[in-house]
C-alpha cells in the first residue's frame, strides 16, 4: 500500500453530514457476474475474484472452479476438508506432480450484533487494521451488502486522526436499526467479504481476492494443456490465509514426487522515499513475470526446482523474476513436510496491494505464470530432480 | 576426531544448501553402514540393520545445516543487501565474513547510524564483496552464504562456526565409527533445514518410522560472565535433555540414558533449555509418534562465527550414545 506522509482530508469540511439509516433492510447484492458460453481465463478470473470464499467457507468459489475443471481433467472430488481436487492421468509409472493454489480469500467473521443492529466481527486471516475503514462489504450466503462504519472527517478532532482505529471498535453496518432486524439479515458465524468489483484497467486487472484467485485461474489453464509426461494433480486449496491449513492435508493425499505452489505475493514495487533512493525491498515487481521463490519466511524451496523452473522460463522466451528472499509464505511449507517430505518451489503471480478490496495484477504475469508452468510440465522428466 | 571435526566445521551448508556437507559426511561413512540414501528433502540416511529379533528401531539425528545469510537484492554499486537464513543477529555480523557455495567471500558492512545506541537492523546491513556495480557483481538473489571462519583449538576446547550442529555430525560419524556390536537397527538421519524451524526431520522420521529416537545437538551453557541462567557447563559432560521449549523428553528415555551413564562412567549432566529446541520435537510428533530424547553437546557463544565447544564433552556424548546402543532398550 501507498504510505501518504500526511493524512488526507478534505480542506474544509462542509457541513457536518448525518449518518442516514434506512427504514427498510437493503436488498441483497445482485449474484456475480453470470458465466459467459465461451469463457477465457480473464473472464474466469473476473468469477473467481468476485465470488466470496473467506477462509472455511470457500463453497462459492469451489463451485465455479468444478465446472470450470470438469471437462478438463480426468477425475474430480472434494476432501473432507474441502479442497478441491482434479487429476490428468499421465503414462503409467509417471512421476506424480502436484500443483496447488489456495481458492480461500483474506475477510470477515461476524462475532455479535449489537442492540443498535451494528455487526461486531473480527479478521479471518491477514488484515491491514489500517484499510478496513469505510469499505463496502459483501455478509453472508446472500451477499448482504454493509459498509464497515467510520466517523465522517467533519467529525474527528485533532490528533484522533493520527491514530488507527482497531478492528475491535469498528462495527459492520447492513441498515439495520436493531438487533432483531440485523438477526433477520446476518448472524454470527456469517463470513463477509470486501465488496468489489473485477475490472481490467489496461494491461492489469484489479479486483479483490486476486490472492489466490489469480493462482487458481492460472492453474486451470494449465489444466487445458494436453498430453503432459506426468501424473497431474491440482489441488485447490482450502485455509491458505489462516494458517496452510487445507495444503497439510492435500499433500498428504497427493503423495507426490514433487509440487509447484502458485500464490499471489506483494509486488511493493513504489518510490519509497523522496529522496531517490533505491528501492531495495520490493519483494517482486509488476509486470517482470512469474515471481519465482527461493527463501521465504516458511520455506527454503527446493534448489533443483528453482532451477528447473527458471531454465524452462529461458527455453520459452517467458519472462521470470526472483521473489526476494525474506518473509510470508504459502502453502509450500506444509506440502513440503508432508509423509516423507516433498521437493517444493512456489512460482506467485506479483500483486500490488493484496490483502486489500482492489489488488492489481498484471495480465500478462498472470499469462505468463500458466504459460511458465506448462512448459516446466511438458519437459518434466527424471532428470529434474537428480542430485 | 579433531580432523573430522575441522573438516566438518569448516565445510559450507547454510539451510537448504546443505550439498557440500552432505558429501562430505558422505565419504566419511563409506562402508559404515548396510545402506545409505538421500531422502527427498536432502536428509542423508544411514542405516545399520538389526541384528537380534529383540533389537529396536533407533533413530539419531543431527543436522547439516548452519545459519547463513541469503542476497535479497544486488544495488547498482554492486552491494548485496541480504537477509538472514535462521537466527542470525545483526549484533554479530557487523565486520563479520560469508562465503558463498562457490568460494566468493564478501564482508558485511554497516550503513552510517544517526543512533548507534539501538542494535542495528539487517535492512542497515550489507554485503561488500568487492564488486563496483550490479553487472560486475560476483553474487546474484537468492545465493545462499555461510560465515566464514576458521577452526581454533585452545586446549581442550574447540571454536568454529557451525559447531551448532556439525559436531553432532561429528558425534553421530564417531558413534558409527565406534559402534561394534547392536542388537538394534539403528538409523542415522543427518538432517537439513533445521535452522529454519526444525522442517527435515519431522520427514525423516516419517520415512524410517523409528520405535526411539535421539537428538544430537548443541545447547546453551550457563557458565558464562551473566550469562543465562542454567544448570550446564562446559566440560561438565554429555547432556541429558529433559526439556526444551519445543519438546519434553520422553522420562524413560531420561532414565535409560542416564542409567547407562551411571553405569558406564560417562560424565553426563542433565539439560533443561529454556529457549530453543532440536529435530527431537517434529520426530517425536511424527506419525503416531515417537519416544524421543536428545544428548546435547554443551557449546557457548551459538549462533555467532564463534561457537565453542569442550572435547571431553564431545567425547562423552559418542561414549553414551555407543555404550546405550551396544545394550538392550526397553521402554
Amino acid at each position: 500500500m501507498i504510505m501518504a506522509k500526511k493524512p488526507i482530508r478534505s480542506a474544509k469540511p462542509k457541513r457536518a453530514a448525518k449518518l442516514a439509516k434506512p427504514k427498510k433492510p437493503a436488498k441483497p447484492a445482485p449474484p456475480p457476474t453470470p458465466a459467459p458460453a465461451q469463457v477465457t481465463a480473464l473472464d474466469l478470473l473476473r468469477r473467481l475474484s468476485e465470488s466470496v470464499g473467506v477462509s472455511g467457507d470457500e463453497g462459492a468459489a469451489r463451485k465455479i472452479i468444478r465446472e470450470a475443471v470438469a471437462p478438463l481433467a480426468d477425475e474430480v472430488k472434494v476432501d473432507t476438508l474441502g479442497n478441491l481436487f482434479a487429476v490428468k492421468h499421465g503414462p503409467p509409472r509417471a512421476p506424480r506432480v502436484l500443483l496447488a493454489a489456495h481458492m480461500d480469500e483474506v475477510g470477515f467473521m461476524i462475532v455479535g450484533i449489537d442492540g443498535d443492529g451494528l455487526l461486531k466481527f473480527e479478521a479471518v486471516g491477514g488484515l491491514d487494521d489500517r484499510i478496513l475503514l469505510g469499505k463496502p462489504v459483501w455478509v453472508g450466503e446472500n451477499r448482504v451488502p454493509g459498509v464497515i462504519g467510520m466517523k465522517p472527517i467533519h467529525l474527528v478532532k485533532g490528533s484522533e486522526v493520527e491514530s488507527v482505529v482497531k478492528i475491535d471498535s469498528l462495527r459492520i453496518d447492513i441498515g439495520a436499526t436493531s438487533k432483531e432486524g440485523a438477526s433477520r439479515m446476518a448472524k454470527p458465524g456469517d463470513r463477509a467479504a470486501f465488496a468489489a468489483m473485477f475490472a481490467e484497467l489496461g494491461p492489469t486487472v484489479r479486483g479483490k481476492a486476486l490472492d489466490d484467485r489469480a493462482g487458481c485461474a492460472a492453474l486451470v489453464e494449465v489444466l487445458r494443456g494436453k498430453n503432459y509426461p506426468v501424473e497431474l494433480i491440482c489441488a485447490f486449496t482450502v485455509q491458505e490465509e489462516v494458517g496452510l491449513r487445507g495444503a497439510r492435508v492435500a499433500g498428504f493425499a497427493a503423495n507426490a514426487d514433487a509440487a509447484i505452489i502458485i500464490d499471489c505475493t506483494p509486488a511493493n514495487d513504489l518510490p519509497l522515499a523522496d529522496d531517490g533512493d533505491e528501492n531495495t525491498r520490493y519483494n517482486t515487481r509488476l509486470g517482470y513475470g512469474p515471481a519465482i521463490y527461493t527463501h521465504d519466511g516458511s520455506t527454503l524451496h527446493d534448489r533443483r526446482l528453482v532451477k528447473y523452473v527458471s531454465a524452462a522460463a529461458e527455453a520459452k522466451g517467458l519472462p521470470y523474476q526472483l521473489r526476494q528472499p525474506g518473509g510470508g509464505g504459502t502453502d509450500a511449507s506444509a506440502i513440503q513436510r508432508s509423509r516423507a517430505g516433498v521437493p517444493v518451489v512456489s512460482v506467485s503471480i506479483p500483486g500490488r496491494y493484496i490483502h486489500s478490496p482492489a489488488a492489481i495484477v498484471s495480465a500478462s504475469d498472470f499469462h505468463n505464470t500458466a504459460k511458465l508452468i506448462r512448459a516446466a510440465l511438458e519437459n518434466w522428466d527424471g532428470k529434474v530432480l537428480k542430485r | 576426531m579433531k580432523p573430522l571435526i575441522k573438516k566438518l566445521v569448516e565445510s559450507y551448508g547454510p539451510s537448504g544448501h546443505e550439498d557440500q556437507t552432505r558429501d562430505l559426511i558422505r565419504a566419511e561413512i563409506k562402508g559404515l553402514a548396510d545402506y545409505v540414501t538421500v531422502d527427498p528433502l536432502g536428509n542423508l540416511i544411514a542405516v545399520i540393520k538389526k541384528k537380534s529379533k529383540s533389537g529396536k528401531k533407533v533413530m539419531l539425528a543431527a543436522h547439516m545445516d548452519e545459519i547463513g545469510v541469503m542476497v535479497s537484492h544486488v544495488d547498482s554499486k554492486g552491494f548485496a543487501r541480504f537477509v538472514p537464513i535462521g537466527g542470525v543477529s545483526a549484533l554479530t555480523c557487523v565486520g563479520g565474513r560469508v562465503r558463498f557455495a562457490d568460494g566468493t567471500v564478501g564482508v558485511i558492512g554497516i550503513e552510517k547510524r544517526d543512533n548507534t545506541s539501538n542494535l542495528p537492523s539487517f535492512d542497515q546491513l550489507f554485503i561488500d564483496v568487492g564488486a563496483t556495480s550490479a553487472e560486475n557483481c560476483p553474487v546474484k538473489v537468492g545465493d545462499a552464504a555461510g560465515f566464514h571462519r576458521s577452526f581454533e583449538e585452545m586446549g581442550t576446547r574447540l571454536v568454529a562456526k557451525s559447531m551448532d550442529d556439525r559436531i553432532g555430525c561429528a558425534v553421530l560419524i564417531e558413534v558409527m565409527r565406534g559402534l561394534k556390536r547392536t542388537p538394534h537397527e539403528v538409523q542415522f538421519a543427518f538432517t537439513v533445514q533445521e535452522e529454519v524451524g526444525t522442517r527435515g526431520a519431522g520427514p525423516s522420521a516419517f520415512g524410517l518410522e523409528p520405535d526411539l529416537a535421539l537428538s544430537v545437538d548443541v545447547t546453551r551453557t550457563g557458565d558464562t560472565p551473566k550469562g543465562v541462567r542454567m544448570e550446564v557447563s562446559l566440560g561438565g559432560g554429555a547432556a541429558i535433555k529433559v526439556r526444551d521449549s519445543g519438546m519434553i523428553a520422553d522420562p524413560r528415555i531420561v532414565a535409560l540414558l542416564e542409567q547407562r551413564a551411571a553405569e558406564g562412567k560417562i560424565l553426563a549432566q542433565r539439560e533443561v533449555l529454556e529457549g530453543g529446541t532440536t529435530d527431537a520435537k517434529p520426530i517425536q510428533v511424527s506419525r503416531i509418534g515417537v519416544p524421543s530424547g536428545c544428548v546435547s553437546i554443551p557449546c557457548r557463544h551459538i549462533h555467532t562465527p564463534s561457537e565453542m565447544v569442550d572435547m571431553r564433552d564431545v567425547q562423552a556424548a559418542v561414549n553414551l550414545i555407543v555404550y546405550t546402543l551396544e545394550r538392550a532398550i526397553e521402554l
